[in-house]
């Protein structure tokens, strides 16, 4: 696992202190600190077992190894793009684990580690990055839905959905909650707004979870609000939390909470998990442009796995050679999902024609046929 | 058969949707306790529930988004949106997320989603509401685009809209809403993309839609006076397009006109005209003509009679096409 960014505390120097550019350390629930101490939040208390506890660190290893195989199978060429979770691993995590199996998850184009958390096979996210299809499952019965990259779309599509939920009258101790994932940028986009609305209005069953990773792209939260998005719940008439999103066991309680209450019928809460996305944007963009090494020591220093394995050992809720257990079960996903991707089938001329509409209309059924014939023609005319 | 307006043969349409389907639901703005700005829902709320004729947050966005999110849950959401220029607040759901999530799944999900649009001018109303957006829809793969041009069509245009698997984008001819006409309540005399013929004729071929039907009909009856036997086809689905019958006609005809309220620059008309020149190139005596809005933003009200086809338009075109 040499090839893996590897995080480790930064050294103490006045340099790193800095604190990023766009806010202060902000108020937010945390249950663990980056130094890997445990604290107590009212209001938000935490007693997992032993194997729950280490499953998370479970969760928060295999997630980056996954994501670091997404950054190096794209600069091999093998996917079109990537676009890296690291740093984001405890937020999916504990967000993910905290919720049950009949809730469902509309997730942006990031959520990898909520992916994996779910059960789901994560070769969907995979294949859309390289070409050979669009990421297509079916949302209903893999309670996850498709990538969303037009930011914010998904919002209006959690809310419907939940509004659905309602409507089955499934709701109370056996209901579903419905959590869509999204950014800081995403907050911005009036489809997130109007989701805020719609969930408020219809008290829909849903949990806005916001990872503020700091940055759209290249832009920072300046310039994408003046309040913070948790605050902003306030003015829609639901409840917003802020949680350490760097904190595993935070964003656990945090989101079991809201979805508890979504549930129960108490309605919508918006999360706002404030975490780093330690990568660029993807794999296209070049994030030395618009921050610097001092702000990502800032980060490095609160990193979620170090502090969560460091709270392991110190509570000797594990050791060493589980450490190392874990290294090696990651490494062998990593190796089975490599070896998946490089053996995608590619996909064939009729494939872009076949799912357009239930119903083929003759005039495209013409159409897919001459697109057929002539592809088979050229092929024909090379192999001559 | 039973005489009604539009709206009301629209809105039996809707009440029988609602009867036969428990997941159906209408969602839009003042679709409920109003009953719609046009009475296209009118009581529909009292006789069915709040829960399944939704007053909805004024936000065109969120009416089709979230209609994906519950069609993503099994419901059958028909949507209104309240005018067709309040359409485009609306457009990346309805062109990115609407029509493409089958493509996207795989063909895995379905989305069962009605969007009715009060579409055209010719009501004096104010901007942005007498527009024809029509063209962006049927640009947009993985929608269905249709519109009706009388009750009977519009009877049951909606339940064959309402009941298919495929999202459909449904015009519904705003000054055609109080025209009343024969309804059958029994049954359906054609298929929701099936292009209708509506008048014979042998000298040329006036191919309409929705709100210029009427005006195609008006300009065939005037144009027998002039000695001219004019075919009208209600084209009814724009995407897809029923060609079989235009093509016919125009082995018949060899002439042929479009007319449409949308402008001409890449309408209805200019597919047609290329389609039907591709197709039915040694059939044709004339080249396939267009009358349509012009290429400006929809005019102030008192310039709408000048911006709309007319009677006068159309036959000045079918002059033209016999001279070639």
């Amino acid at each position: 696992m040499g090839s893996v960014d590897r995080p480790r505390p930064a050294k103490k120097t006045a340099k790193n202190r800095r604190k990023p550019a766009s806010t202060n350390e902000p108020e937010f629930v945390q249950l663990l600190t980056p130094e890997g101490k445990r604290v107590d939040h009212p209001g938000y208390e935490l007693s997992l077992t032993d194997e729950e506890y280490r499953g998370l660190y479970r969760d928060l290893v295999v997630i980056r190894e996954l994501d670091a195989q997404g950054t190096a199978l794209q600069r091999q060429g093998q996917l079109g793009l990537w676009p890296s979770l690291l740093g984001q691993e405890a937020a999916q995590a504990g967000s993910g684990r905290a919720l049950r199996e009949k809730d469902t998850v509309f997730p942006s184009y990031r959520e990898l580690g909520v992916q994996w958390v779910r059960g789901l096979d994560i070769i969907s996210a995979f294949s859309l990055f390289r070409g050979v299809d669009l990421g297509g499952r079916d949302t209903e019965a893999d309670r996850f839905g498709i990538y969303s990259i037009v930011i914010a779309s998904q919002t209006l599509h959690a809310a419907g959905y939940a509004m659905g939920v309602a409507k089955d009258g499934s709701v109370g101790e056996d209901g579903e909650a419905v959590v869509v994932y999204h950014g800081d940028g995403a907050t911005a986009e009036g489809d997130f707004n109007e989701a805020l609305i719609w969930a408020g209005v219809f008290n829909a069953p849903l949990v806005f979870f916001c990872q503020n990773n700091q940055y759209a792209i290249s832009e920072t939260n300046a310039r994408q609000f003046r309040v913070p998005p948790h605050q902003r719940a306030e003015g829609f008439g639901l409840p917003g939390i802020r949680v350490d999103g760097n904190d595993v066991l935070a964003c656990y309680a945090v989101t079991r909470s809201a979805a508890d209450r979504a549930r129960a019928g108490e309605g919508p809460s918006l999360i706002e998990a404030y975490t780093y996305r330690m990568q660029p944007h993807t794999t296209s963009d070049d994030a030395t442009r618009y921050r610097d090494e001092a702000e990502l020591d800032y980060w490095r220093a609160r990193d979620p796995i170090v502090r969560y394995r460091s709270w392991l050992t110190e509570s000797g809720l594990a050791d060493e050679e589980f450490f190392a257990s874990v290294d090696a079960e990651a490494e062998r996903h990593v190796l089975d999902l490599r070896d998946r991707v490089m053996n995608l089938p590619e996909p064939e001329i009729a494939d872009m024609f076949d799912s357009v509409y239930a119903d083929l209309p003759a005039e495209l059924r013409a159409e897919r046929a001459e697109a057929v014939a002539f592809q088979a023609s050229l092929d024909e005319g090379s192999e001559a | 058969m039973a005489t009604m307006t539009m709206v009301k043969a629209l809105n039996s349409g809707l009440r029988r949707i609602l009867e036969e389907n428990e997941k159906a639901l209408i969602m839009g703005e003042d679709v409920g306790l109003l009953g719609g700005v046009f009475r296209v829902t009118d009581a529909l709320q009292k006789d069915f529930g709040s829960e399944r004729v939704i007053d909805t947050p004024l936000a065109e966005s969120g009416i089709i988004g979230t209609a994906i999110g519950l069609a993503m849950r099994g419901y059958r959401p028909i949507c209104e949106i309240q005018f067709d220029g309040f359409v485009y607040p609306a457009f990346d759901q309805l062109v990115s997320q609407l029509a493409k999530f089958r493509n996207r799944s795989g063909g895995l999900i379905s989305l069962p989603v009605v969007v009715r649009i009060p579409f055209g001018g010719g009501i004096g109303a104010v901007e942005h509401h007498s527009e024809s957006p029509e063209s962006y829809f049927v640009h947009t793969a993985g929608l269905k685009v249709v519109t009706c041009s009388n009750p009977n069509d519009a009877h049951w245009m909606i339940q064959q809209a309402a009941a298919g698997d495929d999202p459909v984008v449904f015009l519904e001819p705003k000054r055609r809403y109080q025209a009343k006409g024969e309804v059958d309540t029994e049954r359906a005399a054609l298929g929701l993309h099936q292009a209708a013929v509506v008048r014979p004729g042998s000298t040329a071929t006036l191919i309409a839609y929705g709100p210029t039907v009427d005006v195609a009909l008006a300009s065939a009856e005037a144009g027998v006076e002039e000695g001219h036997d004019l075919e009208v086809i209600d084209l009814r689905s724009l995407s897809p397009i029923d060609w079989e019958p235009l093509r016919a006609s125009l082995r018949k005809t060899g002439r042929a006109v479009v007319v449409h309220e949308a402008p001409r620059t890449l309408g209805m008309g200019a597919e047609i005209a290329a389609s039907l020149s591709e197709e039915c190139f040694y059939s044709l005596e004339a080249p396939v003509l267009r009358v349509a809005g012009y290429d400006v933003p929809y005019p102030a009200s008192r310039l709408e009679d000048d911006y709309l086809p007319n009677l006068d338009r159309v036959l000045d075109a079918v002059d033209r096409s016999l001279e070639h």
